[in-house]
């Protein structure tokens, strides 16, 4: 009765307008003090990320101090000693390692994932539902699982300590995520425009790197960029198959505090130097993180 | 996905019958062809030779007596009690990260679905420790914040009571008094961000016309979370639960540094990797490998059967 005379009677209005006041003000406060919370939330939780920001800027006593120095001066020292004029192993070879296993996998990822995915979201092959869960099992199936099989054909084949072996492994580590990322970004091509080219005699290729790449660009950025960071993330097969001159950043960062003893400034100047490739591509793919990491499930 | 993809799928166009159609039957798997021949050489078949492996007696260190030895390495892997015992530790690592960073990721992601100052400042922060490398997060808890000296965590407390006047704070060592709750911690910071991502995505999809017919109707906040949010988040929730299980049933980074295995903190992945690698047990490593797996697949089953019913879902609406 009350809501049909505040809706449907004019003159009742100036009259909603002062009972509705206070509850919205209280609405908006609740709203503000909401806000509020989560800006505190976001920082503590951020807390253990930022004071390793902080520490490796700082000098080796202040970074070992108890309680906290926050005010302390900042220096450059631990990132200078970090590049090599500390006398430590050089930084350079495992970054570098990581690098080439990073892009080098994904890079083949994409070769082979995005035909896949086109034949199995616009030229759909028979049971292409089936082929999807195949992809999906083999995730799930445990890396570890495999680890002793990988070193002993590593061993016997001579490839061990060999950046070539990761590439190969962290390929395979990061299809089946893509061929599923991939295909639901695929699955959003109109498909008029691929039947155009075809009318025009396009072939398989050219469709892919013509008509379909183009259009899908974002998605396969995105799927890039987490193909990437899974592959610079690795540690395992990492530890297990390298030593000296396949080593990469992880294994690197492991050995770091044995070989260093501790310096908690350098060691998170080191984890900073590390951390940010990974940070950069993630920041750059946030909008897209969530579907990639669900698989395309989410979307 | 689309109805028009559907129509163009091939069904229709090879209705016909004769050697034309079995070449494009092929033409349209041949792009499907490389991916899959790769996967299952790289995946498939170290997993068929570990299975093969744990049916031996096989110490790299003797390596003249091997034999063949049927199921007694499982045999081992639930009578030795150090293997026992890792994946029980296993279990108990998954089940607490998953739950404390579902719950956490839920209440984070309930907050951040709402409009306020800078927001997406607060979801980069909140999204940060997912992005550090597991290494460098593992290496953070262990020096940075546990460390019983100058860690964050003991010298912050100092600093707290300090204002009060207590001159000598307890100053506990984290990892070797709870080392497996150390463990877990780091790996809840970790994880957190990524439920919080996956939920939020959830939340988002809610449909707006039904929440508004809802608060009209005079709903509650917590009746309008209670029936409409959170049977709407259920798969949400398990899609999180599943693939969080199947990345921290194999967690390997944060085992390895933190503790390194010590202290009753062994779970499988890494056991596995030290009854290789340090004690050259193949046959027994290659068995307890073959443990995770079914481990594995009895959770991938159901996690198959969620990610299914969200794909269809999308297959539907689309």
């Amino acid at each position: 009765m009350s809501t049909l005379t505040a809706t449907d009677v004019q003159p009742a209005a100036p009259e909603r307008r002062r009972t509705k006041a206070p509850v919205e003000r209280k609405a908006r406060r609740r709203s503000a003090s909401l806000g509020l919370l989560a800006w505190v939330v976001g920082v503590v939780f951020c807390l253990p990320a930022i004071w390793m920001l902080v520490t490796s800027f700082h000098s080796e006593p202040d970074a070992a101090t108890n309680p906290p120095s926050i005010g302390a001066p900042l220096t450059l020292d631990s990132y200078r000693i970090f590049f090599g004029s500390g006398g430590g192993p050089s930084p350079w070879p495992p970054l570098i390692n990581s690098l080439m296993a990073s892009l080098f996998s994904t890079l083949f990822v994409l070769v082979l994932a995005l035909p896949a995915a086109y034949a199995l979201s616009i030229k759909r092959v028979e049971k292409w539902t089936d082929v999807m869960f195949f992809f999906l099992s083999t995730k799930m199936l445990p890396m570890v699982a495999g680890l002793l099989p990988v070193y002993l054909f590593a061993k016997n084949a001579g490839m061990l300590d060999n950046i070539w072996l990761l590439v190969i492994l962290y390929t395979s580590m990061n299809l089946p995520i893509a061929v599923w990322m991939m295909q639901s970004f695929l699955a959003d091509v109109p498909v008029s425009i691929i039947e155009a080219a075809q009318v025009d005699g396009a072939r398989l290729v050219t469709i892919l790197t013509r008509v379909v790449a183009p259009v899908a660009a974002p998605g396969i950025a995105a799927t890039s960029l987490i193909c990437f960071i899974f592959s610079w993330n690795e540690l395992l097969f990492a530890r297990v198959l390298t030593s000296v001159k396949a080593e990469t950043a992880p294994v690197f960062l492991t050995g770091f505090v044995t070989s260093q003893g501790l310096f908690l400034a350098q060691l998170c100047a080191a984890s900073v130097v590390v951390s940010l490739p990974v940070l950069a591509a993630g920041f750059a793919a946030q909008d897209k993180l969530v579907q990639g990491l669900s698989l395309g499930a989410v979307k | 996905m689309s109805p028009a993809g559907q129509a163009h799928s091939p069904a229709p166009r090879t209705a016909g019958r004769g050697p034309g159609t079995r070449a494009r039957a092929w033409a349209t798997r041949a792009p499907l062809l490389p991916a899959l021949i790769f996967l299952i050489a790289v995946t498939q078949l170290p997993f068929v030779a570990t299975l093969l492996i744990s049916l031996f007696d096989w110490n790299s260190l003797a390596p003249d007596s091997r034999s063949f030895t049927g199921f007694s390495n499982y045999g081992s892997v639930f009578s030795d009690a150090d293997l026992r015992d890792s994946v029980f530790t296993t279990i108990e690592l998954t089940v607490t990260v998953v739950l404390a960073s579902v719950i956490l990721g839920l209440l984070l992601a309930l907050l951040l679905d709402r409009k306020f100052m800078g927001r997406g400042f607060v979801r980069t922060l909140l999204i940060t420790p997912f992005l550090l490398v597991p290494v460098s997060a593992a290496l953070l808890w262990k020096h940075v914040l546990y460390n019983p000296e100058y860690g964050l965590l003991n010298g912050g407390w100092a600093w707290f009571t300090g204002l009060f006047g207590v001159d000598s704070p307890g100053q506990p060592d984290w990892i070797s008094e709870m080392p497996l709750t150390a463990v877990e911690v780091a790996l809840v910071w970790q994880w957190t961000p990524f439920m919080m991502l996956i939920l939020l995505a959830g939340l988002q999809s809610r449909p707006l016309d039904i929440m508004e017919a809802a608060r009209l109707d005079g709903a509650s906040n917590w009746q309008m979370f209670r029936f409409l949010t959170l049977p709407h988040l259920r798969r949400y929730l398990e899609l999180g639960i599943l693939l969080g299980s199947i990345n921290i049933v194999q967690n390997f980074d944060a085992v390895f540094t933190i503790t390194a295995g010590g202290l009753g903190t062994a779970n499988l992945p890494y056991t596995i990797y030290q009854t290789f690698y340090q004690a050259h047990e193949y046959g027994l490593a290659s068995a307890a490998g073959v443990v995770v797996v079914i481990g594995t697949i009895i959770v991938a089953t159901f996690a198959l059967r969620v990610v299914s019913s969200l794909f269809s879902e999308e297959a539907n609406r689309a």
